[in-house]
């Protein structure tokens, strides 16, 4: 047989039919839904008269609306949700997940959270299962070895009513890295540095799988972080080569298979690799030495720089659009070229979102923040939890003390400050220090300045209120300690 | 879906790249649970921002084409992009490339996608300046009142259910047997991944 790829083992192992142009009817195990891209997907199964072919495949959870104020009141009643339209397409979800059928984890419920970080911590995210939402961060479900991907809504109701789609294969991308990961240098600093390299378009039509040594050491909460920015490439999904780690990491977990089904799942699970001899349509090869705690500066995903660097001006781009586009972005970002990024001064710190609210996420940000204050200059920092079961956890270490006793607020589990569709806006003007995927313009609130960073480079930010080499903070840390 | 043969009239020459779906429609807007009325918030910040926008000049009111640079409609996987510029009554986009998610978006609601390289979409963002552009998607060409013509390729599939308007899960479900199948299959080879949420009644 033909040595192939990780996607394409796990694409064929999921044609129903293939037709004569390449196009195939591809099985869909997993279909993740919330509250934001499905009520006209429902409406339009209701009006042709159709049903959920797989609800058990299909598991809901609201996520983007909901504030992330306290839900519950002191005599442990639901708080109502303040925004009519936020409240209506909460109701709608409920509705129709009551209607069809569907496994349902309401806003109150531990297992609550965003649909990326529950799906793997629930086991329901399985490696080599091919998985979709509508919601273009379903990338993240690559880190566990899984085809995951976004799709819009007349894909979400395409999926509902035949648990299929139609897809025209996509090509394959290999990032390798060589070399490891410097000290304070994290699984976001990585994959922002990839986009930075790779551009926004750079994935597109493809499907990156990351490959190299520092992903086999990375914990599955990593690999979440990494696969999950793919789509900020331009590429649809990523893929991680499922191993020991992901085995451990799913073990025991509520939706994961169980006795011999899970040896069996295991046994199959040691198939998913790339093949020696198999061919990539494109590859790119990363040294890790080269990267450092990466921050953005303008108002798109590949205008990365290293933290030690400043503001670049952009007469530095080659080409006469990027260069227009950079003095576009410098302008909204309010920023002069030559500035160092270290001057730059942030009043919002947020500290969540699908890429970075895992367990792992908030114990690097609490270890910057332990036993120190936020700046005088920091107006709203806030930490979001990815669900409910990382926020017991985290409460379970005492992190969220170390939050809250340095000035930060700490909040129930959603999306929140990513896109801004609940309260949590960042206000015109102002610059936020974030751990989330997308720096657009608007993106947290009109107006906003977003720069991207990791949980602990959002923490250093929030102690000395400007944008900051966290490993400046790590090293006065461990030298107090000596 | 409505079907689409020719696309024929003015077009928005915008021209910019990467142009994001939160520009295209940004969040506020997506706590809406129908299809409709989307086009008031198309491309708002920027409206906003520039009085002079080009999406508020008279002369485009209604055009049924937009001309747009690389990479149009990367990042959020937001149908209601397609929405919005379907109710600004928007039939086809062109542009030198597409986001693979934004592509599919509005191929469901009959938005014809054309791919051009750079140069010819300078050739056709100077014409849309002042005349109309025409597209036929059975020829799969793009035409000017100037004797241009340039020809673009489309997956074929794509092309046969918007030019008759198909519904594809329609058409899927009439292939109900296949996937049954498919499914008998998995559940001898793979059990364990037809599982699902059923994991806990399984096991009991």
């Amino acid at each position: 047989m033909k040595p192939r790829t990780l996607y394409e083992k796990i694409w064929d192992d999921h044609v129903v039919e293939r037709r004569e142009d390449g196009t195939c009817l591809i099985f869909i195990d997993r279909h993740l839904v919330h509250e934001v891209t499905s009520p006209q997907a429902f409406e339009a199964l209701r009006i042709a008269g159709r049903k959920v072919r797989r609800p058990d495949l299909t598991l809901a959870v609201p996520d983007h609306n909901l504030p992330t104020t306290a839900r519950l009141d002191d005599a442990g009643q639901h708080v109502p949700i303040a925004d009519p339209q936020s409240a209506q397409q909460l109701a709608a979800l409920e509705q129709n997940v009551a209607e069809f059928g569907i496994r349902y984890f309401n806003a109150t419920a531990a297992e609550q959270g965003i649909v990326h970080v529950v799906g793997p911590e629930q086991g329901f995210s399985l490696p080599g299962s091919t998985i979709v939402c509508g919601d273009s961060h379903t990338a993240s479900h690559g880190g566990i070895g899984a085809l995951a991907f976004g799709i819009g809504t007349s894909e979400v109701e395409h999926v509902l009513a035949t648990q299929t789609l139609l897809l025209t294969p996509s090509k394959s991308m290999e990032v390798r890295v060589k070399g490891a990961l410097g000290p304070g240098v994290t699984p976001k600093d990585l994959v922002m540095h990839i986009i930075g390299v790779i551009g926004t378009a750079g994935g597109t039509g493809h499907v990156i799988e990351y490959r190299g040594k520092v992903f086999e050491e990375m914990s599955v909460e990593g690999r979440l972080t990494v696969s999950n920015m793919s789509i900020e490439a331009g590429a649809r999904a990523g893929l991680i080569a499922p191993d020991e780690t992901t085995f451990a990491y799913l073990k025991g977990r509520p939706l994961a298979p169980q006795g011999a089904e899970w040896d069996a799942a295991v046994a199959y699970w040691k198939t998913l690799h790339t093949d020696e001899g198999a061919q990539f349509a494109k590859s790119v090869v990363i040294d890790a030495a080269d990267i450092a705690p990466s921050v953005t500066w303008g108002t798109s995903p590949e205008d990365v720089a290293p933290i030690t660097g400043s503001v670049p001006s952009p007469e530095s781009f080659a080409d006469a659009s990027k260069q227009q586009a950079a003095a576009k972005s410098l302008e909204y970002m309010g920023l002069t070229p030559g500035t160092p990024l270290q001057d730059i001064a942030v009043e919002n710190i947020f500290i969540g979102s699908c890429t970075n609210s895992r367990i792992e996420d908030l114990r690097a940000a609490a270890d910057v923040l332990r036993g120190r204050q936020i700046a005088d200059n920091i107006r709203w920092a806030i930490v979001v939890p990815g669900s409910g079961l990382v926020k017991l956890q985290a409460e379970a270490e005492g992190l969220d003390k170390i939050f809250t006793d340095a000035g930060m607020e700490w909040r129930e589990p959603g999306c929140s400050a990513c896109l801004g569709m609940n309260p949590d806006k960042v206000p015109a003007g102002e610059r936020c220090a974030s751990t989330s995927n997308r720096n657009f313009v608007g993106r947290q609130g009109p107006g906003a300045r977003t720069h991207l960073v990791s949980p602990a480079m959002a923490a250093a930010a929030a102690v000395t209120g400007r944008l900051t080499d966290v490993r400046e903070l790590q090293k006065s840390s461990s030298q107090a300690l000596a | 879906m409505d079907a689409l043969r020719h696309v024929e009239g003015r077009a928005i020459p915008f021209g910019r790249k990467n142009a994001d779906t939160d520009l295209i429609i940004p969040a506020r807007w997506l706590k809406t649970i129908s299809r409709e009325g989307l086009g008031e918030g198309a491309f708002e910040a920027l409206r906003a921002d520039d009085p002079d926008n080009i999406f508020d000049q008279p002369e485009y009111a209604g055009a049924p084409i937009l001309i747009a640079g690389d990479n149009f409609g990367c990042g959020s996987s937001r149908e209601h992009a397609a929405w919005a510029l379907l109710d600004m009554g928007i039939r086809a986009v062109i542009a030198p490339s597409f986001s693979d998610i934004f592509a599919g978006n509005a191929f469901k609601n009959g938005i014809l996608t054309v791919a051009l390289p750079q140069e010819t979409i300078d050739r056709l963002l100077e014409v849309a300046a002042t005349d109309p552009i025409s597209i036929d998607l059975q020829a799969q060409s793009v035409t000017t009142p100037f004797q241009d013509r340039f020809t673009f390729e489309i997956d074929a599939f794509r092309k046969d259910c918007l030019l008759q308007g198909l519904d594809e899960v329609g058409l899927t479900l009439a292939r109900d047997a296949a996937i049954t199948d498919y499914e008998t299959r998995v559940a001898s080879d793979r059990a364990w991944m037809t599982r699902g949420t059923g994991i806990a009644a399984s096991a009991e």
